[in-house]
C-alpha cells in the first residue's frame, strides 16, 4: 500500500506518494487554484501519472495546508466574528485583542464582556447574564455574523456557562451559526485561550473550502480505498469533521510537516529549516531530529497563543510577495502576495505585478518564465529588494540561532529561488533531494494518536499509578487509531486539580502518537 | 527621577520573569495591565529612594493570590482607586507615592498600571528583592515595620481594611480573605515614610530589572561568549543542573500553587536527575539527592535556548531547562531574615547555607 501526503501552499499545491518504507515514489508541484479543489485535482493526476502506481493501492491520504496561517498572516479571507466573554466584573481591566494589531482587529465586528465566569473553584464570578447573551447575539445576527467565538474565566475548569452561552446563541441565531468555544480549544490562561478561539472562529469559511476541496477532488479521481486525514501543529493526523470544528489546529502544521519532512530528507538532525513558499517564509529549528518546540506562548501573525507548536518564526515573505518602491526610493517586499496568481500576475509569467520572484529572475538567480519581460527592472531597484530580502531572512535566522556561532542551514520549498546565495549565520546551505516537497513528505509521515482525557480522584488511584495507567490507556488508544505499536511514544501529559469535585479530583490528558501502518 | 513608558516596562517584564524565581506568575498580563494603564494615562515617573522626602508617605501595591488565578480573572480595572481611597481615609494622610512590594513576576508591573491610574510616582525599590509567597516576607518585617492597616479590594467591588498584631497575622486573614474572593485580590500594605524605605528598602530594584531585562534581550549578540557564559555573567547566576523536564506535580493548596518538577539530565548533566519544589516560589534545588539550593537565595529555570525564565505555572513535560541560582538580598541572610524565609519555614529540614558555598560553586 502508500500514502498519499498533499500540501496546499498559497501558491503551490505539492503531492507525493511514498512506499511502506517512506521511499519517496512521486512528488510534483501543481498551482493551487481559488476553489483549492482544481489544484488538488491537478496535482493527483500529475502525481499519480508520474508515479505509475494503481490508485486503489492508496491506503491513507494526508492533507496539511498552510491556508489558515495564511490567512491570518495575510488578513485575507477571515471570517467577520463577534466576541463574547464571559468574565465580568473580573478581566475587564484586560478585554479581548488588547494586544491584537490594528489591521486584524478588524474582522471583530463587536467583542463584549457580559456578567460570568467561574472561580477556580466553580463557584460562579456571577451568574451568566443571559439577557445581555441574547442581546449581544441579536445584534450579530442583524449585522450579518455568523461566527462567534465564546470564551470564559477557567472555562478550563467548569464550561457550563459557556456551554449555556452557545446555547442560547444557537436559539437566536439559528442552528447554521459557527461557535467556537475555548474550553474545547485552549487550555490554562484566558488571554491565550481566548486568542486562540479567536482565529478559530475567523477561520470557517476556510476550513469548508479546504476540506471539501480535498475530498471531493480524491473521490472524482478515483481514490476510493484511503482513509483521510489532515495534519495538525503537533505533527499528528485528525479527521476531516474534527478539522472543520477546529481548523485553528491545523496552524503551523506547515512548519511541523516542512520541519519534519527536511530532516527526513537530509538526513541532518541539527539545523536550522527554513521553508519559502509562495507567500510565507517558515524559519524553524531542528534538533535532534524533532523540531524544536516553543516554549509558553506562540504568536500566529502576531497573535499571542498556548498551543504546543514548533518554534517558528513566520515572515511575509514568499516567491509571491509583492515588491513596491517607496516615493522616497526605499523598496519593500511583502508581506502581501499575489499567492496562487503568481502564473498570472507576475512580470515574468506577463502579468502587471513586481513579485520576489521577478527580482531573483532579473539577478539571474533563477530561471523561470520569460527573462526578457523583467529587463526593465532597474538593476539598482532590483539590488535594494534583495538587500531587503536578505535583512528579513538573515534577522529572522539570527532570532532562531541558539549562539552566535553560525548553524547548518537546510533550504526546502519551491520559493526558496528568492533567497540570496550567501546567507549571514549559515555555516553550510543544504538543499536536499526533493526540496520543493518537504511539507508534503512530512504531512505523509505524520502520527497518529490518541488522547485520553478523564476525570480521576487521586484518593482512588495515586497520582503515579492513576498517570501510569493513562499513559498505558493513551498508547492502547493510538494503536487503535492504527499506530505500530513499537514507535509509539507519549507527547503530552496534563493533570488539573478540579476543586468542586468532591476528593482529589483531576482531569487527565495524555496524548501519545506513533507511525501510522502502511 | 525619569520616565518609565511602554519600552521600559517590556524590559522590566523580561527581568522581572529571572526574579521571580519561579514564582510571582508570568509577568505578561501584569505588561498588558501596564502598557494599557501607560497608553490611557502616560508614562510613570520613577524616583530614585533618595528623591523621596524621610517624611512622604507611600503606600506600596501588589496583587495576592496564586498566578494560574491571576492568569484567568486578571483585574477588573477598578480596584485601585477604591483602595487608595479607604487607604487616605481610614489613615487620614495624603499619598506621595506608591511601590511595588516584590519585584519578581507580574507584582513587578500591576504597581507601574497603578502609578498611571491614579497619577502617583513610583519608587524605585521593593521589599524582597525577588518574589515570595507570603506578605510578612518582606524586609519591612525584619525592620519592625508593621504591614497594618492592610487594605483589599476584589473584581467584584468588595473593600476591607483591617490592622493585625503581627504581620504573620495580615498574611493569614489577608489570605482567607484572598480564598472568599476567588484566589486574587489587590492589596496595600505596609504604609512607610521615606526613611523606612531608605532604611529597610530593596532599592533600585526596578532599574536592575531593567537592565536583567535589557541584557535577556541582549544575550545572543555577545561574541565573546556563550550565550550561556554570557547569561550566567550578567545574572551573577550560578548554573546548578541542565536537563529535561519528565514530570510535573502539582497540587493548588490554599491559594498557593504546590509542587515538584522533575528533571532528568542532559548534555554534561546526562545520567544524573535533579528535582526543584515549590511554593509559587521555587524553594529548594536539589541535584541527585544533595539540596544544592534553598530559600532564600533565588532558584530559576530557564530554556536552555532563549534563557527566558520558566515560571511554575508554565512548567511542562518535555521542556529544556536549566537551573539556575541566584544570591539573595544581603538583609535575607540575617537570622531574623532566615526566620521568615529560610529553609526551616517552607518544611526543608536544612538550615540554610549561602548557595556560593552549598552548591560548591555550581555544576562543573
Amino acid at each position: 500500500m502508500y500514502k498519499l501526503g498533499i500540501d496546499v501552499g498559497g501558491t503551490n499545491t505539492d503531492a507525493v506518494i511514498i512506499d511502506e518504507e517512506y521511499n519517496v515514489i512521486a512528488d510534483i508541484k501543481n498551482p493551487t487554484s481559488d476553489d483549492i479543489y482544481s489544484g488538488i485535482v491537478g496535482a493527483l493526476k500529475n502525481v499519480l501519472d508520474v508515479s505509475g502506481i494503481d490508485k486503489t493501492k492508496i491506503g491513507q491520504a494526508m492533507l496539511g495546508t498552510t491556508q489558515c496561517t495564511n490567512a491570518i498572516v495575510e488578513r485575507k479571507n477571515l471570517a467577520k466574528i463577534g466576541i463574547l466573554r464571559l468574565g465580568a466584573p473580573a478581566t475587564r481591566a484586560v478585554p479581548p485583542m488588547v494586544d491584537w494589531e490594528e489591521d486584524i482587529k478588524e474582522i471583530c465586528v463587536r467583542k463584549e464582556i457580559v456578567r460570568g465566569g467561574y472561580e477556580y473553584d466553580g463557584r460562579e464570578i456571577a451568574p451568566l447574564d443571559e439577557e445581555a447573551c441574547k442581546e449581544f447575539f441579536a445584534d450579530m445576527k442583524a449585522k450579518g455574523v455568523n461566527s462567534i467565538a465564546i470564551s470564559g474565566a477557567f472555562s478550563t475548569v467548569r464550561n457550563d456557562q459557556e456551554l449555556r452561552a452557545a446555547e442560547l446563541c444557537r436559539e437566536v441565531m439559528g442552528d447554521d451559526v459557527h461557535i467556537s468555544i475555548s474550553s474545547e480549544i485552549g487550555s490554562m490562561g484566558l488571554v491565550e485561550r481566548e486568542n486562540a478561539t479567536i482565529l478559530n472562529a475567523a477561520l470557517w469559511q476556510i476550513a469548508e473550502k479546504f476540506t471539501e476541496g480535498f475530498a471531493q477532488s480524491l473521490a472524482d479521481e478515483g481514490i476510493n480505498n484511503a482513509k483521510i486525514y489532515l495534519s495538525q501543529n503537533d505533527g499528528t493526523l485528525m479527521t476531516v469533521e474534527h478539522a472543520r470544528k477546529y481548523p485553528i489546529l491545523t496552524v503551523a502544521c506547515g512548519p511541523t510537516n516542512s520541519i519534519r519532512g527536511a530532516s527526513y530528507l537530509s538526513k541532518i538532525e541539527n539545523a536550522i529549516v527554513i521553508d519559502v513558499g509562495g507567500t510565507t517564509t517558515d524559519i524553524g529549528v531542528i534538533q535532534n531530529s524533532f523540531p524544536r518546540e516553543s516554549s509558553v506562548a506562540v504568536t500566529i501573525g502576531g497573535v499571542r497563543t498556548n498551543f504546543r507548536m514548533p518554534d517558528v518564526v513566520s515572515i511575509g515573505l514568499g516567491g509571491g510577495s509583492i515588491v513596491r518602491e517607496k516615493e522616497d526610493g526605499t523598496v519593500t517586499v511583502g508581506p502581501d502576495s499575489v499567492g496562487y496568481a503568481l502564473t498570472k500576475k507576475a512580470l515574468v509569467f506577463g502579468g502587471d505585478t513586481m513579485t520576489a520572484t521577478d527580482i531573483a529572475v532579473r539577478l539571474g538567480m533563477a530561471d523561470i518564465g520569460d527573462r526578457s519581460l523583467v529587463e526593465n527592472i532597474p538593476q539598482e531597484l532590483a539590488k535594494k529588494a534583495i538587500e531587503a530580502i536578505r535583512t528579513m531572512v538573515e534577522d529572522a535566522i539570527d532570532a532562531m540561532k541558539l549562539s552566535s556561532d553560525d548553524s547548518d542551514v537546510i533550504l526546502v520549498g519551491g520559493g526558496s529561488v528568492i533567497l540570496p546565495g550567501k546567507l549571514e549565520g549559515a555555516s553550510q546551505t543544504v538543499k536536499p533531494d526533493h526540496f520543493g516537497c518537504a511539507n508534503a513528505i512530512g504531512s505523509a509521515i505524520s502520527k497518529v494518536s490518541g488522547t485520553l482525557e478523564k476525570l480521576i480522584n487521586y484518593d482512588d488511584i495515586p497520582r503515579d499509578e492513576a498517570i501510569k495507567q493513562a499513559k498505558e490507556e493513551a498508547v492502547k488508544m493510538a494503536v487503535e487509531a492504527g499506530a505500530v505499536a513499537e514507535t509509539v511514544e507519549i507527547i503530552e501529559v496534563e493533570d488539573v486539580p478540579l476543586q468542586y469535585y468532591p476528593g482529589n479530583t483531576n482531569r487527565v490528558k495524555v496524548k501519545a502518537a506513533g507511525e501510522l501502518k502502511a | 527621577m525619569r520616565k518609565i513608558g511602554i519600552p521600559e516596562v517590556e524590559d522590566i517584564a523580561r527581568g522581572a520573569a529571572l526574579l521571580g524565581a519561579g514564582g510571582g506568575g508570568d509577568p505578561y498580563i501584569g505588561r498588558l495591565v501596564a502598557i494599557g494603564a501607560i497608553k490611557e494615562c502616560g508614562p510613570v515617573t520613577l524616583l530614585d529612594p533618595e528623591e523621596v522626602p524621610d517624611d512622604a508617605f507611600i503606600v506600596p501595591f501588589a496583587m495576592m493570590g496564586a498566578p494560574t488565578v491571576l492568569c484567568e480573572k486578571m483585574v477588573g480595572g477598578d480596584e485601585y482607586k477604591a483602595l487608595f481611597e479607604i487607604v487616605a481615609n481610614h489613615t487620614g494622610k495624603k499619598v506621595f507615592a506608591t511601590m511595588p512590594m516584590e519585584a519578581g513576576g507580574l507584582n513587578s508591573l500591576f504597581p507601574v498600571a497603578a502609578a498611571a491610574r491614579l497619577g502617583l510616582p513610583l519608587i524605585d525599590c521593593d521589599s524582597m528583592g525577588r518574589a515570595f509567597p507570603e506578605l510578612q516576607m518582606a524586609t519591612f518585617t525584619i525592620g519592625g515595620i508593621s504591614a497594618s492597616p492592610i487594605a483589599l479590594a476584589d473584581e467584584k467591588g468588595n473593600t476591607v481594611i483591617f490592622d493585625t498584631i503581627t504581620n504573620k497575622w495580615s498574611e493569614e486573614l489577608a489570605r482567607a480573605v484572598t480564598m472568599s474572593c476567588g484566589g486574587s485580590v489587590a492589596v496595600t500594605l505596609y504604609n512607610v515614610t521615606g526613611k523606612q524605605i531608605k532604611d529597610y528598602g530593596v532599592k533600585g530594584i526596578v532599574t536592575r530589572s531593567q537592565q536583567l531585562g535589557a541584557a535577556m534581550r541582549n544575550v545572543k549578540n555577545v561574541t565573546d561568549k556563550t550565550p550561556e557564559e554570557s547569561f550566567l555573567e550578567f545574572s551573577e547566576g550560578i548554573k546548578l543542573f541542565k536537563g529535561k523536564i519528565v514530570d510535573v506535580l502539582r497540587e493548588t493548596r490554599g491559594a498557593f500553587n504546590f509542587g515538584k518538577v522533575v528533571v532528568e539530565g542532559i548534555g554534561e548533566c546526562k545520567g544524573h536527575s535533579a528535582f526543584v519544589e515549590f511554593q509559587n516560589e521555587n524553594l529548594s534545588a536539589t541535584v541527585d539527592g544533595e539540596i544544592v539550593a534553598t530559600t532564600p537565595d533565588l532558584i530559576t529555570l530557564v530554556d536552555t535556548e532563549t534563557f527566558n525564565p520558566v515560571p511554575t505555572d508554565a512548567l511542562k513535560y518535555g521542556k529544556r531547562v536549566m537551573i539556575v541560582g541566584l544570591k539573595c538580598f544581603d538583609m535575607w541572610r540575617t537570622p531574623k531574615g532566615l526566620e521568615l524565609v529560610g529553609p526551616r519555614y517552607f518544611g526543608i529540614d536544612t538550615d540554610y547555607e549561602p548557595i556560593e558555598t552549598r552548591s560548591k560553586g555550581g555544576w562543573k
